[in-house]
Protein backbone atom coordinates (compact mmCIF):
# COMPACT_ATOMS: atom_id res chain seq x y z
CA UNK A 1 0.00 0.00 0.00
CA UNK A 2 1.65 3.55 -1.23
CA UNK A 3 1.04 5.67 2.03
CA UNK A 4 -0.32 8.92 0.93
CA UNK A 5 1.94 11.90 2.23
CA UNK A 6 -0.26 14.83 1.28
CA UNK A 7 -3.89 15.70 3.39
CA UNK A 8 -6.66 17.69 3.09
CA UNK A 9 -7.15 19.12 6.80
CA UNK A 10 -8.43 21.86 8.28
CA UNK A 11 -7.65 24.53 10.76
CA UNK A 12 -9.08 26.39 13.33
CA UNK A 13 -7.18 29.65 12.95
CA UNK A 14 -8.56 32.77 15.28
CA UNK A 15 -11.86 31.22 15.14
CA UNK A 16 -11.89 30.76 11.52
CA UNK A 17 -12.16 27.26 9.60
CA UNK A 18 -9.10 27.27 6.78
CA UNK A 19 -9.33 23.78 4.76
CA UNK A 20 -6.48 23.15 2.71
CA UNK A 21 -4.36 20.79 1.18
CA UNK A 22 -0.69 20.23 2.69
CA UNK A 23 1.74 18.02 2.15
CA UNK A 24 2.46 16.31 5.68
CA UNK A 25 6.22 17.90 5.61
CA UNK A 26 4.15 21.40 5.99
CA UNK A 27 4.90 22.76 9.34
CA UNK A 28 2.20 25.02 10.94
CA UNK A 29 4.33 27.74 10.75
CA UNK A 30 5.07 27.24 6.54
CA UNK A 31 1.26 27.05 6.51
CA UNK A 32 0.24 29.86 7.99
CA UNK A 33 2.87 31.98 6.29
CA UNK A 34 3.06 30.93 2.45
CA UNK A 35 -0.74 29.51 2.35
CA UNK A 36 -2.70 31.77 4.27
CA UNK A 37 -1.06 34.69 3.93
CA UNK A 38 -0.97 35.27 8.20
CA UNK A 39 2.66 36.53 7.73
CA UNK A 40 2.74 37.94 11.29
CA UNK A 41 3.86 35.09 12.65
CA UNK A 42 7.63 35.03 11.95
CA UNK A 43 10.15 32.67 10.92
CA UNK A 44 13.38 33.24 12.97
CA UNK A 45 15.92 29.92 13.07
CA UNK A 46 12.80 27.15 12.43
CA UNK A 47 14.52 25.04 14.75
CA UNK A 48 12.47 25.98 18.08
CA UNK A 49 15.53 27.93 19.33
CA UNK A 50 14.19 31.26 19.20
CA UNK A 51 10.75 31.68 19.72
CA UNK A 52 9.75 33.84 16.75
CA UNK A 53 7.29 31.55 15.63
CA UNK A 54 5.32 31.32 18.92
CA UNK A 55 1.43 30.90 18.64
CA UNK A 56 -1.16 29.62 21.24
CA UNK A 57 -2.20 26.10 20.93
CA UNK A 58 -5.91 25.44 22.41
CA UNK A 59 -4.43 28.39 24.58
CA UNK A 60 -1.25 27.03 25.45
CA UNK A 61 2.01 28.79 23.62
CA UNK A 62 3.91 26.50 21.25
CA UNK A 63 6.62 27.14 18.19
CA UNK A 64 5.14 26.35 15.15
CA UNK A 65 8.12 25.51 13.66
CA UNK A 66 8.47 22.11 15.38
CA UNK A 67 4.32 21.95 14.81
CA UNK A 68 3.04 19.93 11.88
CA UNK A 69 0.62 21.28 10.06
CA UNK A 70 -1.75 17.91 9.67
CA UNK A 71 -0.95 17.62 13.66
CA UNK A 72 -2.83 20.79 13.98
CA UNK A 73 -5.54 19.91 12.85
CA UNK A 74 -8.84 19.80 15.47
CA UNK A 75 -6.76 22.48 17.37
CA UNK A 76 -7.65 25.79 18.40
CA UNK A 77 -4.70 28.08 16.95
CA UNK A 78 -4.18 32.27 17.94
CA UNK A 79 -1.57 33.88 16.29
CA UNK A 80 -0.78 37.44 16.58
CA UNK A 81 -3.47 38.49 14.15
CA UNK A 82 -6.52 37.17 16.50
CA UNK A 83 -5.24 38.60 19.80
CA UNK A 84 -6.87 41.89 19.81
CA UNK A 85 -10.54 42.91 19.94
CA UNK A 86 -11.31 44.68 16.86
CA UNK A 87 -9.30 48.02 17.18
CA UNK A 88 -8.43 47.36 21.16
CA UNK A 89 -5.59 45.74 21.38
CA UNK A 90 -4.91 43.09 23.38
CA UNK A 91 -2.95 44.75 27.35
CA UNK A 92 0.18 42.81 26.39
CA UNK A 93 0.26 44.63 22.83
CA UNK A 94 -0.63 48.32 24.12
CA UNK A 95 1.98 47.60 27.10
CA UNK A 96 5.30 46.23 24.30
CA UNK A 97 3.95 50.02 22.53
CA UNK A 98 3.54 51.77 26.27
CA UNK A 99 6.97 50.86 26.72
CA UNK A 100 8.94 50.46 23.79
CA UNK A 101 9.13 46.49 23.86
CA UNK A 102 11.23 46.00 21.12
CA UNK A 103 13.31 47.88 18.13
CA UNK A 104 13.33 45.78 15.16
CA UNK A 105 9.91 44.19 16.05
CA UNK A 106 10.89 41.22 14.07
CA UNK A 107 10.87 38.82 17.42
CA UNK A 108 7.77 40.48 18.54
CA UNK A 109 4.81 38.64 17.40
CA UNK A 110 6.00 35.44 19.25
CA UNK A 111 6.89 37.42 22.60
CA UNK A 112 3.47 38.78 22.72
CA UNK A 113 1.82 35.51 21.95
CA UNK A 114 4.40 34.30 24.55
CA UNK A 115 3.86 36.75 27.20
CA UNK A 116 -0.16 36.31 27.17
CA UNK A 117 0.59 33.07 27.74
CA UNK A 118 2.87 33.65 30.29
CA UNK A 119 0.58 35.67 32.59
CA UNK A 120 -2.26 32.66 32.04
CA UNK A 121 0.64 30.38 33.22
CA UNK A 122 1.36 32.63 36.20
CA UNK A 123 -2.51 33.24 37.41
CA UNK A 124 -2.93 29.43 37.44
CA UNK A 125 -0.25 28.74 39.84
CA UNK A 126 2.33 27.16 36.99
CA UNK A 127 6.03 27.49 38.97
CA UNK A 128 9.15 28.12 36.92
CA UNK A 129 12.93 27.23 37.05
CA UNK A 130 13.30 30.54 38.84
CA UNK A 131 10.74 29.49 41.76
CA UNK A 132 13.06 28.93 44.59
CA UNK A 133 10.04 25.84 45.98
CA UNK A 134 7.89 24.18 43.92
CA UNK A 135 5.90 22.55 46.32
CA UNK A 136 2.08 23.37 46.00
CA UNK A 137 2.12 24.56 49.55
CA UNK A 138 4.62 27.24 48.97
CA UNK A 139 2.09 29.09 47.09
CA UNK A 140 2.27 30.97 43.77
CA UNK A 141 5.45 33.56 43.69
CA UNK A 142 5.25 37.05 42.89
CA UNK A 143 6.07 37.70 38.97
CA UNK A 144 9.55 39.53 39.27
CA UNK A 145 11.79 40.65 36.68
CA UNK A 146 13.42 37.06 37.50
CA UNK A 147 10.55 34.98 36.97
CA UNK A 148 9.47 37.02 34.06
CA UNK A 149 13.09 36.35 32.45
CA UNK A 150 13.11 32.91 33.30
CA UNK A 151 9.59 32.34 32.13
CA UNK A 152 10.24 34.29 28.62
CA UNK A 153 13.73 32.98 27.84
CA UNK A 154 11.72 30.81 24.84
CA UNK A 155 12.10 34.40 23.30
CA UNK A 156 15.48 35.61 22.10
CA UNK A 157 15.49 39.20 20.91
CA UNK A 158 18.24 39.88 18.81
CA UNK A 159 18.35 43.69 19.01
CA UNK A 160 18.09 43.08 22.85
CA UNK A 161 15.38 45.06 24.03
CA UNK A 162 14.86 42.82 27.06
CA UNK A 163 14.81 45.30 29.59
CA UNK A 164 11.59 47.01 28.28
CA UNK A 165 10.22 43.73 27.31
CA UNK A 166 10.51 42.37 30.88
CA UNK A 167 8.63 46.02 32.13
CA UNK A 168 6.30 45.76 29.41
CA UNK A 169 5.09 42.17 30.62
CA UNK A 170 5.31 43.30 34.61
CA UNK A 171 2.79 46.07 33.34
CA UNK A 172 0.40 43.75 31.42
CA UNK A 173 0.46 41.67 34.32
CA UNK A 174 -0.36 43.87 36.55
CA UNK A 175 -3.43 45.35 34.76
CA UNK A 176 -4.41 41.74 34.51
CA UNK A 177 -4.51 41.31 37.79
CA UNK A 178 -6.32 44.40 38.92
CA UNK A 179 -9.07 43.51 35.81
CA UNK A 180 -9.32 39.76 38.17
CA UNK A 181 -9.67 42.19 41.21
CA UNK A 182 -11.94 44.38 39.72
CA UNK A 183 -14.78 41.47 38.05
CA UNK A 184 -14.42 40.06 41.56
CA UNK B 1 12.74 15.94 4.13
CA UNK B 2 11.51 12.64 3.14
CA UNK B 3 7.89 12.36 2.29
CA UNK B 4 6.32 10.59 4.77
CA UNK B 5 2.65 9.15 5.85
CA UNK B 6 0.64 10.30 8.77
CA UNK B 7 -2.07 8.46 10.80
CA UNK B 8 -3.79 9.85 14.42
CA UNK B 9 -3.98 6.69 16.80
CA UNK B 10 -6.98 6.87 18.41
CA UNK B 11 -6.56 3.73 20.63
CA UNK B 12 -3.13 1.66 21.61
CA UNK B 13 -3.90 -1.23 19.68
CA UNK B 14 -4.41 0.87 16.68
CA UNK B 15 -1.29 2.88 17.13
CA UNK B 16 0.42 -0.89 17.56
CA UNK B 17 -0.85 -1.83 14.91
CA UNK B 18 0.13 1.06 12.46
CA UNK B 19 3.58 0.78 14.10
CA UNK B 20 3.86 -2.89 13.59
CA UNK B 21 3.00 -2.54 9.55
CA UNK B 22 5.48 -0.42 8.85
CA UNK B 23 9.04 -0.89 10.29
CA UNK B 24 9.80 2.70 9.31
CA UNK B 25 7.19 4.27 11.15
CA UNK B 26 8.05 6.56 13.79
CA UNK B 27 5.80 7.57 17.34
CA UNK B 28 4.79 11.19 17.01
CA UNK B 29 4.65 12.66 20.67
CA UNK B 30 5.13 16.61 20.63
CA UNK B 31 7.86 16.40 17.73
CA UNK B 32 9.74 19.31 19.61
CA UNK B 33 13.16 16.60 19.16
CA UNK B 34 12.14 14.71 16.22
CA UNK B 35 10.38 16.96 13.75
CA UNK B 36 13.27 19.11 13.89
CA UNK B 37 15.74 15.74 13.13
CA UNK B 38 13.40 15.13 10.13
CA UNK B 39 14.45 18.93 8.78
CA UNK B 40 18.10 17.91 8.78
CA UNK B 41 17.82 14.86 7.57
CA UNK B 42 18.86 12.64 10.57
CA UNK B 43 15.72 11.24 11.07
CA UNK B 44 13.85 9.63 7.33
CA UNK B 45 10.65 8.16 9.24
CA UNK B 46 8.05 6.77 6.07
CA UNK B 47 5.42 7.07 8.81
CA UNK B 48 4.50 9.08 11.14
CA UNK B 49 1.79 7.75 14.26
CA UNK B 50 0.59 10.74 15.84
CA UNK B 51 -0.42 9.54 19.83
CA UNK B 52 -1.17 12.49 21.28
CA UNK B 53 -4.91 11.71 21.44
CA UNK B 54 -4.30 8.31 23.22
CA UNK B 55 -6.25 8.09 26.60
CA UNK B 56 -2.39 7.91 27.96
CA UNK B 57 -2.56 11.90 29.31
CA UNK B 58 -3.16 11.70 32.94
CA UNK B 59 -0.87 11.11 35.89
CA UNK B 60 -2.14 9.17 38.71
CA UNK B 61 -1.38 8.70 42.34
CA UNK B 62 -0.80 4.30 42.66
CA UNK B 63 -1.86 2.24 45.26
CA UNK B 64 0.94 2.10 47.09
CA UNK B 65 1.49 6.20 47.36
CA UNK B 66 3.82 6.37 44.20
CA UNK B 67 2.69 8.33 40.45
CA UNK B 68 1.96 6.64 37.19
CA UNK B 69 2.82 9.40 34.48
CA UNK B 70 0.88 8.62 31.15
CA UNK B 71 3.23 9.00 28.46
CA UNK B 72 1.62 11.88 26.67
CA UNK B 73 1.46 13.91 29.54
CA UNK B 74 3.50 17.49 28.68
CA UNK B 75 6.60 18.18 29.73
CA UNK B 76 4.31 21.21 31.34
CA UNK B 77 1.43 19.26 32.94
CA UNK B 78 4.04 17.42 34.69
CA UNK B 79 5.79 19.60 35.85
CA UNK B 80 2.28 21.54 37.61
CA UNK B 81 1.19 18.86 39.04
CA UNK B 82 0.66 19.16 42.71
CA UNK B 83 1.28 15.18 43.69
CA UNK B 84 4.88 15.69 41.56
CA UNK B 85 5.66 18.57 43.28
CA UNK B 86 4.18 17.26 46.59
CA UNK B 87 5.78 13.88 46.22
CA UNK B 88 8.80 14.35 43.86
CA UNK B 89 10.21 18.53 43.56
CA UNK B 90 13.15 17.12 42.03
CA UNK B 91 11.29 15.94 39.16
CA UNK B 92 9.06 19.08 38.60
CA UNK B 93 12.77 21.09 39.29
CA UNK B 94 14.10 19.09 36.03
CA UNK B 95 11.38 19.72 33.68
CA UNK B 96 11.22 22.90 34.63
CA UNK B 97 14.79 23.75 33.79
CA UNK B 98 14.73 22.26 30.90
CA UNK B 99 14.19 23.39 27.30
CA UNK B 100 11.44 26.55 27.29
CA UNK B 101 7.44 27.30 27.79
CA UNK B 102 6.98 26.81 24.52
CA UNK B 103 8.78 23.21 24.00
CA UNK B 104 7.26 21.84 27.78
CA UNK B 105 3.61 22.78 26.25
CA UNK B 106 4.41 20.76 23.12
CA UNK B 107 6.85 17.71 24.84
CA UNK B 108 5.94 14.76 26.26
CA UNK B 109 7.36 12.56 28.99
CA UNK B 110 7.14 9.46 26.69
CA UNK B 111 9.43 11.42 23.70
CA UNK B 112 11.57 13.11 26.81
CA UNK B 113 12.68 9.44 27.05
CA UNK B 114 13.80 8.88 23.70
CA UNK B 115 14.97 12.21 22.51
CA UNK B 116 17.80 12.18 20.39
CA UNK B 117 22.24 13.54 21.89
CA UNK B 118 22.60 16.97 21.13
CA UNK B 119 26.09 16.48 19.74
CA UNK B 120 26.82 18.68 17.19
CA UNK B 121 28.51 15.84 15.03
CA UNK B 122 25.19 13.28 15.51
CA UNK B 123 23.09 16.27 13.74
CA UNK B 124 25.58 17.23 10.51
CA UNK B 125 24.74 14.51 8.44
CA UNK B 126 28.17 15.81 6.68
CA UNK B 127 30.29 14.45 9.25
CA UNK B 128 30.84 10.65 10.02
CA UNK B 129 28.92 9.81 13.76
CA UNK B 130 28.85 5.89 15.15
CA UNK B 131 25.43 6.56 16.34
CA UNK B 132 23.87 7.84 13.54
CA UNK B 133 26.51 5.96 10.79
CA UNK B 134 27.31 2.87 12.53
CA UNK B 135 31.21 2.34 12.07
CA UNK B 136 31.69 5.60 10.44
CA UNK B 137 33.34 7.25 13.14
CA UNK B 138 33.49 9.55 16.11
CA UNK B 139 34.71 12.98 15.00
CA UNK B 140 34.09 14.47 18.90
CA UNK B 141 37.05 12.23 20.56
CA UNK B 142 39.70 14.37 18.78
CA UNK B 143 36.72 17.42 18.18
CA UNK B 144 34.80 19.31 19.89
CA UNK B 145 33.64 17.57 23.15
CA UNK B 146 33.57 20.17 25.76
CA UNK B 147 30.00 18.88 26.61
CA UNK B 148 30.42 15.31 26.16
CA UNK B 149 30.77 12.40 28.46
CA UNK B 150 32.99 11.63 31.66
CA UNK B 151 31.21 8.12 32.67
CA UNK B 152 30.25 5.09 30.59
CA UNK B 153 31.66 6.27 27.50
CA UNK B 154 33.50 4.77 24.99
CA UNK B 155 35.93 5.32 21.64
CA UNK B 156 32.70 4.69 19.96
CA UNK B 157 30.62 6.98 20.99
CA UNK B 158 31.09 10.06 23.90
CA UNK B 159 27.61 11.66 23.13
CA UNK B 160 25.66 12.35 26.31
CA UNK B 161 21.85 12.28 26.89
CA UNK B 162 20.27 15.43 26.97
CA UNK B 163 17.64 14.83 29.26
CA UNK B 164 16.91 17.26 32.27
CA UNK B 165 13.60 14.91 33.30
CA UNK B 166 15.41 11.84 33.18
CA UNK B 167 17.83 12.74 36.00
CA UNK B 168 15.56 12.74 38.32
CA UNK B 169 13.85 9.82 36.98
CA UNK B 170 16.79 7.89 37.44
CA UNK B 171 16.99 8.99 40.67
CA UNK B 172 13.62 7.90 42.12
CA UNK B 173 13.32 4.31 40.23
CA UNK B 174 11.10 5.06 37.80
CA UNK B 175 10.33 2.32 35.56
CA UNK B 176 8.85 2.11 31.92
CA UNK B 177 5.66 0.49 30.74
CA UNK B 178 5.23 -0.21 27.11
CA UNK B 179 2.88 -2.39 24.99
CA UNK B 180 3.68 -4.09 21.72
CA UNK B 181 1.49 -6.58 19.88
CA UNK B 182 2.61 -9.40 22.02
CA UNK B 183 1.59 -7.39 25.00
CA UNK B 184 2.83 -5.35 28.11
CA UNK B 185 6.03 -4.90 29.66
CA UNK B 186 8.23 -3.04 31.67
CA UNK B 187 11.44 -1.98 31.70
CA UNK B 188 13.05 0.31 34.99
CA UNK B 189 14.60 3.14 33.85
CA UNK B 190 18.44 1.52 35.09
CA UNK B 191 17.82 -1.28 32.03
CA UNK B 192 15.74 1.41 29.90
CA UNK B 193 19.13 2.60 28.43
CA UNK B 194 21.67 0.33 26.96
CA UNK B 195 25.42 0.59 27.77
CA UNK B 196 27.57 2.38 24.63
CA UNK B 197 30.09 -0.05 24.39
CA UNK B 198 30.69 -0.73 20.35
CA UNK B 199 27.32 -0.24 19.59
CA UNK B 200 25.90 4.12 20.43
CA UNK B 201 23.50 3.51 17.76
CA UNK B 202 21.57 1.03 19.87
CA UNK B 203 20.15 2.98 22.60
CA UNK B 204 17.06 1.53 24.43
CA UNK B 205 16.01 -1.54 25.56
CA UNK B 206 12.88 -0.83 23.90
CA UNK B 207 11.35 -3.76 21.31
CA UNK B 208 10.82 -2.64 17.93
CA UNK B 209 7.95 -1.70 17.50
CA UNK B 210 6.74 -0.61 21.24
CA UNK B 211 5.00 2.02 22.05
CA UNK B 212 5.52 3.57 25.43
CA UNK B 213 2.34 3.54 27.87
CA UNK B 214 3.71 4.93 30.84
CA UNK B 215 6.52 6.12 33.47
CA UNK B 216 6.01 4.95 37.01
CA UNK B 217 7.68 6.31 40.02
CA UNK B 218 7.36 4.00 43.03
CA UNK B 219 6.35 5.64 46.43
CA UNK B 220 9.87 7.07 48.32
CA UNK B 221 9.47 9.33 50.63
CA UNK B 222 12.99 10.45 50.45
CA UNK B 223 12.06 12.24 47.20
CA UNK B 224 9.76 14.76 49.58
CA UNK B 225 13.04 16.50 49.97
CA UNK B 226 14.56 16.84 46.73
CA UNK B 227 16.07 19.30 44.41
CA UNK B 228 17.61 19.65 41.07
CA UNK B 229 20.69 21.78 40.20
CA UNK B 230 21.60 22.48 36.42
CA UNK B 231 24.82 24.06 35.17
CA UNK B 232 24.62 25.61 31.79
CA UNK B 233 26.45 27.70 29.53
CA UNK B 234 23.62 30.61 29.69
CA UNK B 235 20.93 31.19 32.24
CA UNK B 236 18.39 30.07 30.90
CA UNK B 237 16.77 27.83 28.00
CA UNK B 238 20.28 25.55 27.78
CA UNK B 239 21.18 22.16 27.59
CA UNK B 240 23.16 21.49 30.62
CA UNK B 241 26.91 20.79 31.06
CA UNK B 242 26.42 19.05 34.32
CA UNK B 243 23.41 18.25 36.43
CA UNK B 244 22.05 16.74 39.54
CA UNK B 245 19.31 15.09 41.57
CA UNK B 246 19.40 14.37 45.07
CA UNK B 247 17.37 13.52 47.79
CA UNK B 248 18.21 13.26 51.16
CA UNK B 249 16.97 11.72 54.61
CA UNK B 250 19.21 12.95 57.47
CA UNK B 251 18.87 11.91 61.27
CA UNK B 252 20.94 13.27 63.72
CA UNK B 253 23.82 14.04 61.26
CA UNK B 254 23.45 10.40 59.88
CA UNK B 255 22.76 10.20 55.96
CA UNK B 256 19.86 7.48 56.41
CA UNK B 257 18.51 7.50 52.74
CA UNK B 258 20.40 9.27 49.71
CA UNK B 259 19.27 9.56 45.87
CA UNK B 260 21.98 10.98 43.55
CA UNK B 261 21.66 11.09 39.71
CA UNK B 262 23.81 13.15 37.37
CA UNK B 263 23.23 14.56 34.00
CA UNK B 264 24.94 15.92 30.86
CA UNK B 265 27.38 13.05 31.89
CA UNK B 266 27.33 9.98 29.77
CA UNK B 267 25.26 8.39 27.29
CA UNK B 268 22.22 7.95 29.94
CA UNK B 269 20.83 9.59 33.42
CA UNK B 270 23.30 8.41 35.68
CA UNK B 271 22.75 6.95 38.80
CA UNK B 272 25.53 7.44 41.13
CA UNK B 273 25.60 4.29 42.77
CA UNK B 274 28.78 4.48 44.26
CA UNK B 275 28.08 7.81 45.73
CA UNK B 276 24.92 6.33 47.23
CA UNK B 277 26.58 3.81 48.80
CA UNK B 278 29.62 5.75 50.36
CA UNK B 279 27.10 8.16 51.67
CA UNK B 280 24.73 5.96 53.71
CA UNK B 281 25.27 5.05 57.05
CA UNK B 282 28.09 7.65 57.07
CA UNK B 283 27.99 11.70 58.81
CA UNK B 284 26.38 13.80 56.54
CA UNK B 285 29.07 16.67 56.77
CA UNK B 286 30.99 18.44 53.63
CA UNK B 287 34.03 15.90 53.84
CA UNK B 288 31.37 12.96 53.64
CA UNK B 289 29.76 14.22 50.22
CA UNK B 290 33.17 15.44 48.88
CA UNK B 291 34.65 12.26 49.53
CA UNK B 292 31.11 10.25 48.13
CA UNK B 293 31.27 12.16 44.32
CA UNK B 294 35.05 10.94 44.49
CA UNK B 295 34.18 7.70 44.59
CA UNK B 296 31.58 7.50 41.88
CA UNK B 297 33.95 9.67 40.11
CA UNK B 298 36.89 7.55 39.94
CA UNK B 299 35.68 5.81 37.07
CA UNK B 300 35.58 9.04 34.95
CA UNK B 301 37.56 8.94 31.43
CA UNK B 302 37.83 12.58 30.36
CA UNK B 303 39.02 14.10 27.45
CA UNK B 304 41.41 17.24 26.25
CA UNK B 305 38.25 19.67 26.98
CA UNK B 306 35.75 17.92 29.17
CA UNK B 307 37.62 17.55 32.56
CA UNK B 308 36.20 20.55 34.08
CA UNK B 309 33.18 18.23 34.44
CA UNK B 310 34.92 16.04 37.66
CA UNK B 311 34.93 18.78 39.40
CA UNK B 312 31.61 20.40 38.28
CA UNK B 313 30.33 17.01 39.59
CA UNK B 314 32.04 17.23 42.93
CA UNK B 315 31.03 20.83 43.68
CA UNK B 316 27.44 20.29 42.82
CA UNK B 317 27.43 16.78 44.99
CA UNK B 318 28.76 18.86 47.65
CA UNK B 319 26.48 22.01 47.14
CA UNK B 320 23.06 20.56 47.06
CA UNK B 321 23.67 17.84 49.68
CA UNK B 322 24.91 20.40 51.84
CA UNK B 323 22.07 22.95 51.43
CA UNK B 324 19.61 19.59 51.75
CA UNK B 325 21.21 18.65 55.01
CA UNK B 326 20.79 22.52 56.21
CA UNK B 327 17.06 22.39 55.13
CA UNK B 328 16.65 19.46 57.04
CA UNK B 329 18.00 20.79 60.34
CA UNK B 330 15.67 23.96 60.13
Amino acid sequence: MALSTSSAITLNINGEKHTLPVDHRTTLLDALRERLDLTGTKKGCDQGQCGACTVLVDGRRAVSCLQLAVASEGREITTIEGVAQGEQLHPVQQAFLDLDGYQCGYCTPGQVCSAIAVIEEHAAGWPSAATTDVRPEAGVPELSAEEIRERMSGNLCRCGAYVSIVQAVAQAAASNTEDTEAAA
Amino acid sequence: MREFGYERASDVPGALALLGAAPDARVLGGGTNLVDLMKTGVERPGLLVDVRELPLDRIEVTDDGGLRIGATVTNSDLAVDPEVRRRYPALAEAVLAGASGQLRNMATVGGNLLQRTRCGYFADLSKPCNKREPGSGCPAVTGEHHNHAILGATEHCVAVHPSDMGVALAAFDAVVSYETAEGTGELPLADFYLAVGSTPHLETALPSGALITAITLPPAPVAARSRYRKVRERASYAFAIGSIAAALDVRDGVVHEVRLAFGAVASRPWRAWAAERALTGGPATAEAFAAAADAELAAAQTLPDNGYKVTLMRNLVVALLTELTEEASR
